[in-house]
């Protein structure tokens, strides 16, 4: 049977994601995920409902950001997580390199690097106020 | 009594002439927070007139990447001033965001705070 994505709508407001943050860490925390993984899908969390709740909705209070996530598979298994806001989305292939020499100093653009770098996969989609994250767990050694 | 978001974000200590900055929060994520760090470190540039800064994270659990625009910014400002940050103890995994964002080639990064305080 296909495991049903739990929903959740958070308002745009970082402490509350940062809530929602905590509820995903004790969850991971109580399958065995390793202390590496959880700060990397923490850091990824971080970055992709504060991109949806400043850049997307502003911080406008009559905006929502809707959350869908699931864990599969045996313990430490895989995590999924759709994000989506309200605002008007964006070309991620607009975002310019942070790394390179004439960016380095230039604030934007690391948050989605580090979304790259820590989960298995991102995605953007629609006209992209959604993103979709996985992150397949080490086997604990 | 003062609300908690305005709580002093930073512990600061002056050895010699280095200005040496310890973080109170183990998360650096918090948009406010990130906001009240940055004005004061700002500030110890442009109100004590601090040249030489040593970042100390050795309370440091999480950092995100709108943390490190305030550093980016306050390193900018000592090259105004012709001073220098340095920064220093901080755990293997912020230093791999430092790396994966190559700030780690940005900034001067020392292993811990003897270090940090010989390399100015």
């Amino acid at each position: 049977m296909a495991v049903p994505f739990i929903e959740v709508t958070l308002p745009s407001d970082t402490t509350e994601a940062r809530r929602f943050q905590d509820t995903i860490e004790q969850q991971m925390i109580a399958r065995k995920v390793g202390d590496r993984d959880i700060f990397n899908v923490r850091l990824a969390l971080e970055e992709a409902l504060v991109n949806a709740i400043k850049h997307g909705n502003q911080f406008d209070p009559n905006k929502r950001v809707f959350v869908k996530y699931r864990f599969l598979g045996d313990i430490p298994g895989i995590f999924e997580i759709e994000i989506m806001d309200q605002g008007p989305g964006f070309d991620p292939s607009d975002v310019p390199d942070p790394t390179a020499v004439e960016n380095l100093e230039r604030p934007c653009g690391r948050g989605l690097m580090l979304m790259r770098h820590y989960m298995t996969e991102v995605e953007y989609r629609g006209s992209g106020n959604e993103v979709v994250m996985s992150k397949v767990f080490h086997k604990p050694s | 009594m003062s609300s908690p978001a305005r709580r002093r974000r930073l512990e600061v200590e002056n050895i010699g002439d280095v200005t040496v900055v310890n973080f109170v929060d183990k998360k650096i994520l918090d948009e406010q927070n990130i906001q009240i760090i940055g004005d004061e470190l700002t500030s110890l540039v442009d109100v004590q007139g601090s040249k030489k800064i040593l970042l100390n994270f050795s309370n440091v659990e999480y950092l995100s990447s709108a943390a490190l625009g305030k550093l980016i910014t306050l390193n900018k400002k000592l090259q105004q001033v012709a001073g220098k940050l340095i920064l220093c103890h901080i755990n293997d995994s912020i230093i791999e965001v430092f790396e994966i964002t190559k700030l780690d080639k940005f900034f001067k990064i020392k292993k811990d705070e003897t270090e940090g305080l010989n390399s100015f």
